[in-house]
């Protein structure tokens, strides 16, 4: 082990800042703090390619960065694309001696549109080639650089600029997509997903996506205040109760083998993680007992591929 | 002792994206440039090339695969045509503005709807803006040599841009002539290792593509555009030096018997071949006729331009692309603007034809001249004239 490290609870936690402060992130953003985390769990031998979005511009503006690891942006729906070409690059110029053997983990980076809507192609396309990878998509559900627009991530209900609640709409239609599941479905070594909420969780698996031969996937959810109209002193109880109330179970899928990674004895009811939130205001106590529903359900089956592998 | 050996186009390129030693190669097939990956994709399979042979799943994915083997130094192949080309465009133009020197082989074809798989200039305009340097192969050998040459430019610490080699679909791409391939001893002499000084790597931390406020960005495009521009000195040294070692010379623009010519017909492409043999016909018929072979278009080649045609009455310039709405020819449009302060300039008449894989003969070529001649003398009240076409409407009207 290399650098410092500060000691938190049992924890050691590296001290090393790979993301530098001056960037542009909004106050109480979720994201960054998950950014902060998985950069510190991976280290500095890393390359990074970012998709176009919050990340991006709030931490590149020609002429600074905040990137203290290599770190390159092309374009929005490319990101997994860019990765197969630094991952095939390093790996090729090592075997011919081009550049010495070593451990170099080549990391990409999206946000929620970027990988389940615009990006979702390259993204299949880099699984299915089994490039040795990890994918992080920082989900906090919507186009939130762009100003909240809707994405296939938003979560039902949820009021949005291009889904906004009204008279006759409820805002979000659709059902959130599952993007871990389609990760899963490429049968890909390792997918997980994480919150801020649960920073070493999230630092554990990514640490562990990074560690993993051929490609790796860790859906992170990422609280906005900007975006979720939450107070900013939330943003990681939001994490948490995400958990609690199983909108968003915490588990990971190793070699398509489920596990529960928190597993509360008794799930919060979802009330308690959509009333803070702005961007769910205008329910009404049948859609959130709609919601609940779906919750219970979607967790159920969850908890159904689990138990395949518990014995 | 290099050999003579028969290629298609196709293979000409992949034979020289093999000598060249590349690293990565990441392409998504399309007609008519299939035979480029394919023959790759062997040379990967049967040891004969140690590459990464990316597979992807669209162009777009492909040369935003090659964006990421070029940002961490590896020498980078890719080859697309039409529709490809037109899918990757918004990379395209990424990866001129990052420098990413990969090179790329167009198998030119018309563009969708109606869907056409085969030749014309079409796809090649619509990317004339994008940063690269584009240069057209009139024949197989030129597919190899340019497609060689091409890491030697874009690679050059000087240039570090990317280029697109253009040749013909159908026409040069799946037709097989006579080619010479060098010795791997003299392409190693010619072409020397790729040694990129901003890899990305974790031993020094850099960032690549990070975004450009306005006031930033006005100065990144200049930064850019004096980068293309400079590169000429480049490109000529690189045809010079191709030529010591291989014995072949090549020009920005390649004149065909024009001395002393009233009448200059200028091609691009396969074109320019035929269009010889039709020059030949009229010289023996005692018309005073050559040939401007435009082979470097971007950078376009002003000065070698001027200094051909400066002597000429004439200029007849036969696109193989409509520039809807707009003046003539984009080849021609191009061609008028960098004489129009010339002093002493020769007429300039537009035709446009060949378009998706349209054949145009040596009688065609003939019969441009002669009209091309008649339109000069007598004027005309039509901004250019299709060739080849059939109904009523064959000169077009502003």
């Amino acid at each position: 082990m290399e650098g410092n490290f500060i000691k938190i609870g049992k924890n050691l936690v590296p001290a090393e800042e790979y993301v530098a402060e001056g960037h542009s992130f909004c106050t109480g953003c979720g994201e960054v703090l998950a950014l902060r985390l998985a950069c510190k769990a991976l280290g500095r031998n890393v390359i990074i390619a970012n998709a176009t979005g919050c990340i991006e511009i709030c931490t590149s503006p020609l002429p600074v960065t905040s990137w203290r690891v290599p770190w390159i942006h092309t374009l929005f729906e490319n990101t997994a694309a860019t990765a197969s070409g630094i991952e095939a690059g390093l790996k090729i110029m090592m075997k011919k001696g081009k550049m010495p053997e070593r451990d170099i983990k080549c990391v990409a980076i999206a946000g929620d549109g970027g990988t389940s809507d615009i990006g979702i192609q390259a993204l299949s396309g880099a699984f299915e080639r089994r490039h040795n990878f990890l994918y992080l998509c920082f989900d906090n559900e919507a186009y939130m650089n762009t100003g909240i627009q809707r994405s296939s991530a938003t979560p039902y209900g949820a009021s949005t600029t291009t889904a906004p609640a009204g008279k006759l709409s409820i805002g979000q239609t659709t059902w959130k997509k599952n993007l871990p599941e389609i990760a899963v479905a490429h049968n890909i070594p390792y997918v997980a997903t994480a919150s801020p909420g649960y920073p070493f969780d999230l630092m554990n698996k990514v640490k562990k996506g990074g560690e993993v031969s051929g490609p790796a996937y860790v859906h992170i959810l990422s609280p906005c205040p900007t975006g979720w109209r939450s107070p900013s002193n939330l943003s990681v109880k939001l994490g948490k109760l995400a958990v609690e109330t199983a909108m968003f179970p915490l588990y990971e899928v190793e070699n398509g083998r489920y596990k529960l990674n928190v597993d509360p004895p008794k799930l919060k009811p979802v009330e308690e993680y959509l009333k803070p939130q702005g961007r769910f205001r205008h329910l009404l106590e049948g859609d959130i007992k709609e919601i609940q529903e779906h919750v219970n359900e979607e967790y159920a089956k969850l908890k159904a591929k689990v138990a395949c592998f518990a014995a | 002792m290099s050999k003579r050996v028969g290629l298609e186009a196709s293979f000409a390129a992949a034979e020289a994206a093999r000598m060249a030693n590349v690293d990565v190669i990441a392409a998504y097939p399309i007609t008519p440039q299939t035979h480029i990956p394919e023959r790759l994709a062997e040379m990967v399979a049967n040891g004969e090339l140690e590459a990464a042979y990316i597979p992807v799943e669209s162009e777009h994915s492909a040369l935003s695969a090659c964006l990421g083997s070029a940002a961490v130094g590896a020498r980078t192949f890719t080859a697309t045509a039409g529709q490809g080309l037109e899918l990757m465009h918004e990379v395209v133009y990424v990866a001129s503005s990052m420098r990413y020197p990969i090179v790329m082989t167009v198998c030119n074809r018309a563009l969708s709807a109606p869907l056409s798989v085969w030749g014309d200039h079409s796809d090649a305009m619509a990317v004339r803006d994008t940063g690269w340097i584009q240069v057209f192969c009139q024949n197989n050998q030129e597919a190899f040599d340019m497609t060689l040459w091409a890491f030697r430019v874009g690679e050059d610490s000087r240039v570090l841009l990317p280029v697109m080699v253009h040749f013909d679909g159908f026409s040069l791409s799946h037709v097989t002539e006579p080619v010479i391939l060098p010795e791997q001893e003299e392409v190693d002499r010619f072409l020397p290792k790729f040694q990129y000084a901003f890899a990305l790597n974790p031993d020094k931390p850099m960032t690549h593509g990070a975004f450009g406020p306005p006031d930033i960005y006005s100065e990144t495009k200049v930064a850019q555009e004096v980068a293309l521009r400079k590169s000429k000195g480049v490109i000529l040294q690189g045809w010079q030096e191709f030529g010591d070692v291989f014995g072949r010379y090549y020009d920005p623009v390649e004149s065909y018997k024009i001395e002393g010519a009233k009448l200059l017909l200028l091609t691009m492409g396969s074109f320019s071949e035929t269009a010889k043999a039709a020059i030949d016909t009229k010289k023996d018929s005692g018309e005073s006729v050559g040939l401007i072979n435009l082979r470097l278009w971007r950078p376009f080649p002003f000065e070698e331009l001027r200094q051909a045609v400066k002597d000429a009455e004439t200029l007849v310039v036969f696109d193989r692309c409509i520039s809807f709405g707009g003046p003539v020819g984009p080849v021609c449009s191009e061609v008028r603007s960098a004489l129009y302060n010339e002093k002493k300039r020769p007429a300039v008449v537009s035709f446009i034809g060949g378009l998706g894989g349209r054949d145009v003969s040596v009688k065609d070529f003939e019969y441009v001249i002669d009209r091309g001649r008649e339109v000069a003398q007598k004027g005309s009240k039509e901004l250019f004239e299709m060739v080849g076409i059939r109904g009523q409407v064959t000169g077009i009207r502003g």
